[in-house]
């Protein structure tokens, strides 16, 4: 057990791209917490996907000794803590675990969306912050600009901010002091009942379910039963530890100290994140303040391309929802798809992430419905109803109003590329909630539907400011708007999987161009195939694709027949590429394809 | 399941000459360049595997000969002699079969000779009418040249067929015109019209994955296919396969058989055969290298790489992929003759509905076909129908 003064729990806090991984390498290094030869660029980031796409999904966390200017030898905490607004969730629960944040900002690029909105994260927490500057190395790096910015967009007091290069090490001695000198140390009395806060747990295939924990009273040891205070589930702790990085056996854990503990718990799920620890024996009168569950946002259909891989993608998808409980999962039916799942997600990228890890380590071909976003129903008959697939939505004579989510978004971008991005908000049906500026930058916040953005915002958004944008957003309730269920009949059978809601003004829009691009999309067939986009009973927008014109092999040379009839067995196997919809053939792709927005 | 068949009293005979001065960027037959050929061997060769076949098909009435390649205008006379001789002894021959060889334009100063050797219709590989358009194709003769050749094959052949090639990038419609025009003013009886199309393997096929050929795609191709129906019709020599015309009754038998699936024994590198034996049909595949082939037949008497015993489904499916060729169709009779089963079982029902429906297939008591507008896209139709 360690003595509370000695201890400092912090987590860094950024933009994707600031350096973030870099700066921890960095502090992990340079506290010897690894040696040269274990060492390997971003060491926290332990998927693939993380390491590749240079993001952090999961929280992580370290432990470091480091030996401060008094002479004395300090543990400091590091939770690294995923960066995207995606998993805000996740930001939260590991900065609750600290007492203070780095505030890591890149000083060319200065504050962007995740800056800001991770600095709110922390500064609602009540953690000290520690500005740090990063990058100072490259030419055009402007610390003088970048503190103004912090000062005037996010509030916070710049002077004190420590100029690093996470790449050369320039600094990093002094963030290490910093968090010395400016962190408060935790409070705690390991002579109270236990209290500790499940920060997180993860199936690992060696120890099963483990559980990252902050200790705030009482102490956590190796044989001790105790007791989730939600579920009243009592375990038996097997083993505690800490992450130094390395995972590392230790005796006990006390106050203000963060590790993890094993306890033959079977299921991620019962180790619900936010939950109390307290002893059987002797429990804490009352739990901490827990957090809220994070709920998926945005929902698509998966479907395996080949329909004999269903089995596979449900023992996927729970393999992965094993580590991951903010993912959820149902199984679904479409005439177009075939049997697949209905999956919710936190955000886009979340969705994404999910995606590429079930093709890259299930090794799974899959066709992906348009994401669609949780519709509230007030029916007539006083009920409410949630939607999550507009194949689903209900008679319109039932429904007295639908209401849509919408969220209240904030976006940085130079002055110079501002048009562009009130351009596209305003075409997304953005409301202007506020317009600031801070040199030549530009603040700009905008309420806008969720449905709006789940498609393709966030490339629009980089294609007119060149990519010099930045967004994060949060949810901003529901709010009712006359919005109508677009259908797209194909030879006159509605397709469900092609079935979206859109506002009814934009209805025709869509219906066209729905229709004009799965005239590109579906083949020439035997048959002229109309194509049609309608309300309720009524055709807004046709497009037919005509029948094909010639498709015959010239030449059966000298006999041989054989080779024609193994085409037709490849012919057989291409059809499984293929959906078969009534007398149509509609390639898998199509679905997506057809879905996105064409606005170029 | 496997049903009897009776022996069909005829055979026809394909003979597969490997051999070319050059391969063309658009071929994917089984075509090798050799400088030099060891011609006696060769006939040999040719002679065992005849004699393999003919052992395995008693008392058959020959009906026609042959010769294909490669160029077998580049054999030497006796050899297709030889064979002819052969197989009219072997199986019962009758002096007035036909006997068919494909000749290459430049290779006229053979055509005497090959008449004496006993070819009684012979198919000129003209392909193109424009200069251009044979450079492109990579042939070694010029039109007049082509034109020059079909002259002298009418002086010595009973039968004259010439191919064409139609559907190469950018051809426009007025050009095939013209180009038919001019064809369907030199055929007297026989002319066959091929569209173009990228195979796997060939040069052509490099070219287009560089970019650097674009083929006709389907909706290209269809208004030329159907100018071709109709300027064919018009002249008296209608398609009575999807890329072959003739005069009413002046049909290439030879390429009947393959259609009306019937029996014929394939010789040659490469040769394919369909072979019925008492409760048996074969398919029958010779190996492809020619040194590989020769090697075989001198050893064994045969190069046969593969023998496929076609059970009733398979040879269902093929039945409709050669008959479904033809203008004529299928007599229903004949598939319950070759399968003991009914149209019926042997199709998805459902689909011949719709094809009807939509004006594709054409089925009574007596015979199933498809219309015009289905032989032109017969793929997808076979697709609909089988796969």
């Amino acid at each position: 057990m360690t003595d509370l003064a000695h201890i400092r729990n912090f987590s860094i806090v950024a933009h994707i791209d600031h350096g973030k991984s870099t700066l921890a390498d960095r502090l992990i290094q340079s506290t010897g917490g690894v040696t040269a030869r274990e060492f390997r660029d971003q060491m926290l980031d332990s998927m693939d996907i993380e390491r590749e796409r240079g993001i952090t999904i999961k929280a992580q966390t370290v432990r470091l000794h480091y030996t401060a200017r008094d002479g004395k030898t300090y543990i400091l905490n590091l939770m690294d803590t995923p960066g995207h607004v995606d998993f805000s969730y996740e930001v939260s629960r590991s900065l609750s675990a600290c007492e203070g944040a780095i505030l890591l900002v890149d000083a060319s690029q200065g504050v962007e969306a995740q800056t800001l909105a991770n600095a709110y994260l922390a500064i609602d927490a009540g953690l000290e912050i520690v500005p740090v500057l990063n990058k100072i190395d490259l030419p055009s790096a402007d610390p003088d600009r970048v503190k103004r910015e912090i000062e005037e967009v996010i509030g916070l007091d710049a002077a004190n901010s420590i100029l690093v290069s996470a790449k050369t090490g320039e600094g990093i001695a002094d963030v290490l002091e910093a968090l010395v000198t400016r962190l408060p140390p935790p409070a705690g009395d390991a002579t109270l009942p236990l209290k500790a806060l499940l920060v997180d747990s993860w199936y690992d295939a060696y120890l099963g379910v483990v559980a990252l924990v902050r200790v705030k009273d009482g102490v956590l040891k190796r044989g001790m039963r105790v007791r989730m205070m939600s579920t009243g589930a009592v375990h038996e702790i097997e083993s505690t530890g800490v992450f130094a990085p390395k995972p590392t056996n230790v005796d006990e854990l006390g106050p203000g100290e963060i590790g993890f503990v094993t306890a033959s718990i079977k299921k991620v799920a019962d180790c619900k994140v936010g939950d109390t620890i307290t002893e059987d024996r002797r429990p804490a009168a009352e739990a901490l303040p827990g957090f809220r569950p994070s709920l998926p946002v945005v929902f698509c259909g998966l479907f395996p391309m080949d329909a004999a891989d269903y089995g596979r993608l449900r023992e996927s998808l729970e393999k992965l929802s094993l580590n991951d409980a903010s993912f959820a999962f149902e199984a679904e039916t479409s005439a177009a798809l075939g049997f697949g799942y209905r999956c919710g997600f936190l955000g886009l990228l979340h969705l994404e992430i999910i995606q590429e890890r079930l093709r890259r380590e299930f090794n799974l071909d899959l066709i992906t419905t348009a994401p669609s976003v949780i519709y509230r129903i007030q029916m007539t008959d006083g009920a409410l109803e949630e939607l999550h697939n507009p194949a689903d939505m209900p008679d319109p004579a039932r429904i007295a109003a639908i209401e849509e989510p919408w969220i209240k978004a904030t976006i940085l971008v130079p002055a110079a590329h501002l048009g562009g991005v009130l351009g596209l908000c305003t075409d997304r049906r953005g409301e202007q909630v506020e317009l600031t500026f801070s040199g030549d930058r530009a603040m700009a916040i905008y309420r806008l539907p969720l449905n709006e953005v789940v498609y393709d915002f966030h490339d629009r958004l980089k294609s007119v400011s060149r990519g010099y944008a930045s967004f994060d957003y949060q949810m901003d309730g529901y709010r009712a708007g006359k919005l109508v269920k677009l259908q797209i009949m194909v030879n006159a059978e509605p397709v469900d999987a092609l079935a979206t809601i859109v506002p009814e003004e934009r209805a025709y829009q869509r219906g066209r161009q729905m229709c004009g691009r799965l005239k590109d999309l579906i083949p020439r067939q035997l048959f002229m195939i109309p194509i049609q986009a309608a309300i309720g009973g009524r055709i807004i927008a046709r497009e037919s694709i005509s029948a094909m014109r010639k498709d015959v092999t010239a030449k059966c040379y000298g006999g041989d027949i054989s080779r024609k009839r193994k085409l037709l067995d490849r012919q057989k196997e291409g059809k499984k590429k293929m959906r078969q919809f009534g007398k149509v053939e509609i390639p898998q792709t199509a679905f997506l394809e057809a879905l996105k927005f064409d606005e170029d | 399941m496997s049903a009897a068949l009776t022996d069909p009293p005829e055979i026809a005979l394909y003979v597969h000459w490997p051999f070319c001065r050059a391969r063309c960027p658009y071929c994917d037959f089984n075509v090798h360049v050799r400088r030099t050929v060891d011609h006696d061997a060769w006939r040999r060769a040719l002679l065992a595997e005849l004699d393999h076949f003919a052992a395995r098909t008693p008392g058959r009435r020959l009906t026609s000969i042959f010769f294909g390649g490669g160029t077998p205008s580049l054999m030497a006379p006796a050899t297709i002699a030889a064979v002819i001789e052969r197989a009219s002894t072997r199986w019962q021959g009758a002096p007035d079969i036909e006997i068919g060889l494909e000749a290459n334009p430049n290779d006229r100063a053979a055509f005497r000779p090959l008449a004496e050797a006993g070819i009684n219709r012979l198919s000129l590989g003209v392909q193109s009418f424009d200069d251009r358009v044979l450079r492109f194709l990579g042939r070694d003769h010029d039109a007049n040249e082509a034109r020059e050749a079909l002259d002298q094959a009418f002086a010595v052949f009973s039968t004259v067929s010439f191919d064409l090639i139609y559907a190469w990038p950018e051809q426009s419609e007025e050009s095939w015109r013209a180009e038919l025009a001019e064809a369907l003013t030199r055929a007297r009886d026989q002319l066959s019209l091929y569209q173009l199309t990228i195979e796997p393997g060939t040069v052509f096929d490099a070219l287009r994955r560089r970019g650097a050929l674009r083929p006709a795609s389907g909706d290209a191709a269809g208004p030329l296919y159907e100018i071709a129906q109709d300027m064919t019709a018009a002249s008296g020599l209608p398609g009575y396969e999807i890329s072959n015309h003739a005069r009413p009754g002046r049909e290439c038998r030879h390429n009947l058989v393959y259609w009306r699936y019937g029996d014929y024994a394939g010789i040659g590198p490469g040769a394919h055969g369909r072979l019925t034996e008492g409760e048996i049909k074969r398919a029958t595949r010779q190996l492809r290298s020619p040194e590989r082939w020769l090697a075989a037949t001198q050893a064994e008497g045969h190069g046969t790489a593969e023998s496929e015993n076609l059970g009733a489904a398979a040879r269902a499916q093929e039945m409709l992929i050669m008959g479904l060729r033809l203008a004529e169709g299928i007599a229903r009779a004949d598939i319950r003759r070759e399968t003991k089963s009914e149209l019926g079982e042997v199709v998805n029902m459902d689909a011949v509905a719709e094809l009807i429906e939509a004006g594709l297939l054409a089925l009574d008591a007596e015979r199933i076909g498809a219309t015009a507008a289905g032989r032109q896209r017969l793929d997808a139709v076979l697709e609909r129908l089988l796969a």
